[in-house]
């Protein structure tokens, strides 16, 4: 059991559906590797059971796990060749494989992942300053933070692919295009965070702060911003994941350069196999994100006492 | 007084934003930002109860459909996963990279297996709604206390009832917050799929007027899917609280 979980029903984290279960193992957690755990899996009694000493045994979730992908993987392969499917819609992974190695070897692949993660790091870089930003200086202002609080709660929920039509119109099927869609989604997950963030500092420490004169920047560097930071972070890693989703569904959509064009362009071009590639392309790339953004948060909140609870995205 | 106060701060901010707007906008000569005013007539023009009945019901009725299916089949399949360890491990890696592609990404490939009905847009929503919706499950199911469920072994309650009376309270918290994610998502999709290929439909109307450069009519609809979105987010709070109002009133004792 990890740190986030154990402390639930007390607050779930929605931030941490990427946590689809609890880490594995601490030392008295069931051993996965031990064999009797797997004939009882239902009445675990871990604290009871020393493991086996011999061969360390071999870690079952990994095991099962890429028995799961392979299972995937050979289902894909074989279902073409059942009259399940009409292989001409779904080709076998064997094809779409093909398919993916090619495009690897193409120069306009690789144009059009740069495309993406550009239009990726660059609208998240500026919904992030401008989530940030923002959040600090409302938050700081109680008055402020009243007033607008229903307007963020309005203008939230607000889809932004609703401003599509409006991004075509003005920007056509350039880059800006993108860039508005994926700084408007990602935006408010970093603005929601960080004012999440800048109410939670601790009343002892801005009394404090206020005895000790400290002046408003001083108050923004050593307070507001050392509690914000962890808030800040999940909401990065919110808008990370955000921000990937629509610039690629910006780029099928509007028709801007990038991996959601291509697969536009594979799907009207009844390239089905590359199609299906620059899809498992698209989700590879989300699983990097994920991860990346963990690895930084992780990094940056390296210093930080606890594993601070989350608000509600 | 206090209510004075409080609707003042409710209703304070978005009117001088939507007065900033009318003025600013009033006498404006641009094609694209036409006047605030103009935008009003149209959106009382345009969303007539017959454009209701054509494009925004249908649109709603499938956005509904695809988002039940989700939530049925992603809190059992949930359950399923959460409760069996095995199956949590073999399936955790392939979830994990589903959910990993960006829903829209799938249109293409439903549009091919699914044709371009009402079915597709059903799936379409489905296949990005019920992510969120199965790996929330899936978290909440495995937050369950240890020692509740040990008690319910100690008890001997069945497997019902173990699920009824301890596992589903326990993952109900996270399973509501996956169905807000999911809603926002499904919105989204119920707009996207329209886009793709549509004869009717919210997204489908809007993509239309701007492709005749009907300005004012494509701000009208921008606005109308806006307020949908709003309403959407303020029943799901009451849905929230009507189910959860048990977990709610925990948290602010706690807190």
């Amino acid at each position: 059991m990890s740190h986030k979980t154990n402390r639930d029903p007390a607050g779930p984290r929605p931030g941490d559906a990427d946590t689809p279960h609890p880490s594995p193992a601490g030392p008295t957690a069931p051993r996965p590797g031990d064999p009797r755990a797997r004939l009882h899996p239902r009445r675990p009694r871990p604290r009871l059971r020393p493991t086996p000493g011999r061969t360390p045994p071999l870690p079952v979730p990994l095991v099962l796990g890429a028995a799961g992908v392979a299972l995937a993987l050979a289902a894909g392969q074989l279902l073409p060749h059942t009259p399940l499917v009409n292989p001409a819609y779904t080709p076998t992974t064997g094809a779409v494989l093909n398919a993916l190695a090619a495009d690897l070897a193409r120069g306009e692949f690789w144009q059009a992942l740069a495309d993406t993660l550009t239009a990726w790091a660059l609208g998240l870089a500026i919904a992030v300053a401008a989530g940030a930003a923002l959040g600090i200086l409302i938050g700081s202002l109680p008055p402020v933070r009243a007033a607008a609080n229903s307007t963020i709660e309005f203008l939230r929920p607000i889809p932004s692919v609703a401003l599509v039509p409006l991004a075509v119109l003005l920007f056509g099927t350039r880059l800006p295009s993108t860039l508005l869609l994926v700084v408007y989604a990602a935006f408010w997950q970093v603005l929601v965070q960080v004012l999440a963030g800048v109410r939670d500092i601790d009343p002892v420490a801005a009394d404090t702060a206020r005895s000790l004169r400290l002046n408003p920047w001083q108050r923004l560097r050593h307070l507001a911003w050392p509690t914000a930071l962890p808030y800040l972070m999940t909401g990065v890693r919110l808008a990370a994941t955000v921000a990937l989703v629509l610039a690629i569904t910006a780029e099928l959509v509007i028709g801007s350069p990038g991996l959601g064009h291509e697969i536009a362009v594979a799907q009207s071009s009844g390239a089905t196999e590359r199609m299906y590639a620059l899809i498992l392309v698209a989700g590879g790339l989300g699983v990097l994100v994920n991860l990346g953004v963990r690895a930084v948060e992780r990094g940056a909140l390296r210093w930080h006492p606890s594993v601070r609870s989350e608000a509600p995205a | 007084m206090r209510l004075l106060r409080g609707a003042l701060l409710l209703l304070g901010l978005p009117t001088v934003l939507f007065g900033l707007w009318w003025i600013a906008s009033a006498d404006s000569t641009s094609f694209y930002f036409p006047p605030l005013q103009k935008i009003l007539a149209e959106f009382a023009e345009t969303w007539t109860a017959e454009r209701w009945r054509a494009d925004v019901l249908p649109s709603l009725a499938r956005l509904g459909a695809g988002y039940a299916a989700s939530c049925v089949l992603g809190i059992t399949l949930g359950l399923l996963i959460g409760r069996t360890r095995w199956l949590l491990h073999l399936t955790e890696p392939v979830l994990e990279f589903a959910r990993a592609v960006p829903p829209p990404v799938l249109v293409p490939v439903i549009m091919l297996v699914a044709g371009i009905g009402d079915t597709m847009k059903t799936a379409v929503i489905v296949s990005g709604c019920i992510w969120p919706i199965l790996l929330n499950t899936i978290a909440g199911v495995r937050s369950a206390d240890a020692v509740q469920l040990d008690t319910a072994a100690a008890f001997g309650l069945g497997r019902t009832r173990t699920l009824t009376s301890v596992v589903l309270p326990a993952a109900s918290p996270r399973i509501v917050t996956g169905m807000r994610q999911s809603l926002a998502i499904g919105l989204i999709l119920m707009v996207i799929s329209e886009m793709f290929a549509a004869q009717s439909g919210l997204g489908f109307a809007i993509v239309q007027f701007q492709r005749s450069y009907a300005i004012p009519a494509m701000w009208s609809g921008i606005l109308l899917l806006g307020c949908l979105g709003v309403a959407l987010a303020a029943l799901f709070n009451l849905f929230d609280r009507a189910v959860l109002h048990w977990y709610h009133r925990m948290r602010e004792r706690s807190a």
